[in-house]
C-alpha cells in the first residue's frame, strides 16, 4: 500500500519500505494509474520512508519521470534519507532536474 | 586465506525472496561489526545480484537461486550468487551501465555499476545455458 496525495495540480506519493524489484511492480501501477487519472502538472516523489532502495527504484524514478512527462506534467523526488542518496546520485537521474 | 565462517543459502528465483536474501546475508555479516553504510552497500549490491539471477538467469522461470557467503581473517567478506539459467552471452557488454535487455520491464541497465560501486570487487563468470556466477567482495574496517 503506498499513501497519495493531490492538491493544487500536485500528486505527491509517499513511498515507503523496501524499494526493491518484487515491490516495484505494485508501485508503479497505483502511480501511473493515479496519473492517468489526475493528470497531474506535478508529481512528487517523497522517500522519507524508504528503508532500502536498488537500482528497481532507479528504474521507477525513470519510469514515473516519462509516465507525467507524457500528460505533461514534472516529475520531483525529495526527502531522500542519506543511505538512499548514493544510488540516486551514481544513478545520474539528479541530471533530470528532478530534485 | 583463512576462513573464519561460512554459509550458503538456496532458494526458489522468486522476486519475493530478495528481500530475504539481501537480510540472510546482512545477519551473517553482522558478526564483523559493520557501519551502517557498509551494510547498506552490501545488501543493495546483493539485491542486485539476486535480482539479475531471477528477471534474467531464469527470465522469471522457475529455477534455484545459491548463495555461498565467506568471512576470511582478514575481514573480507566473499558472497557467490549464482543461477543455472541463460548465461550472458557478452559479459563486457552486460555490465556497461545502462546496458539491460528487459527495458520494457522498466529495469534501469545500473544493477553491474551499482555492484562495481557499492563494493571492492566483483567478479562476473557466465557461460550460456550453464548460468552466471558473480563474486562480490569487500573488507570490512575495523573501527578502532
Amino acid at each position: 500500500m503506498i499513501e497519495t496525495e493531490y492538491k493544487n495540480d500536485v500528486l505527491t506519493v509517499y513511498l515507503n519500505g523496501e524499494l526493491d524489484h518484487n515491490r516495484s511492480a505494485e508501485i508503479r501501477t497505483a502511480v501511473d494509474g493515479r496519473i492517468n487519472s489526475l493528470r497531474p502538472k506535478r508529481l512528487e516523489l517523497d522517500f522519507s520512508k524508504v528503508s532500502f532502495m536498488d537500482s528497481s527504484g532507479i528504474g521507477l524514478i525513470m519510469g514515473r519521470y516519462r509516465a507525467v512527462g507524457l500528460v505533461g506534467g514534472q516529475l520531483k523526488i525529495k526527502n531522500i534519507p542519506e543511505d538512499i542518496s548514493r544510488i540516486i546520485e551514481l544513478s545520474g537521474v539528479t541530471t533530470l532536474g528532478v530534485l | 586465506m583463512n576462513i573464519l565462517n561460512e554459509m550458503r543459502l538456496s532458494f526458489p528465483a522468486k522476486s519475493v525472496n530478495e528481500g530475504f536474501a539481501r537480510s540472510a546475508v546482512s545477519a551473517f555479516v553482522m558478526e564483523l561489526d559493520p557501519t551502517i553504510s557498509e551494510l547498506a552497500d552490501i545488501k543493495t549490491a546483493v539485491s542486485e545480484a539476486v535480482t539479475n539471477c531471477i528477471v534474467h538467469g531464469y527470465r522469471r522461470e522457475s529455477g534455484t537461486v545459491y548463495i555461498d557467503a565467506k568471512i576470511t581473517e582478514d575481514m573480507n567478506v566473499i558472497i557467490k550468487i549464482r543461477d543455472k539459467g541463460i548465461g550472458i552471452p557478452d559479459v563486457k557488454q552486460a555490465m556497461k551501465p545502462l546496458f539491460t535487455t528487459a527495458e520494457n520491464e522498466e529495469r534501469a541497465g545500473l544493477g553491474f555499476a551499482v555492484m562495481q560501486s557499492f563494493m571492492d570487487s566483483v567478479r562476473v563468470r557466465s557461460a550460456p545455458d550453464k548460468g552466471t556466477t558473480v563474486t562480490l567482495s569487500k573488507r570490512i574496517i575495523k573501527i578502532k
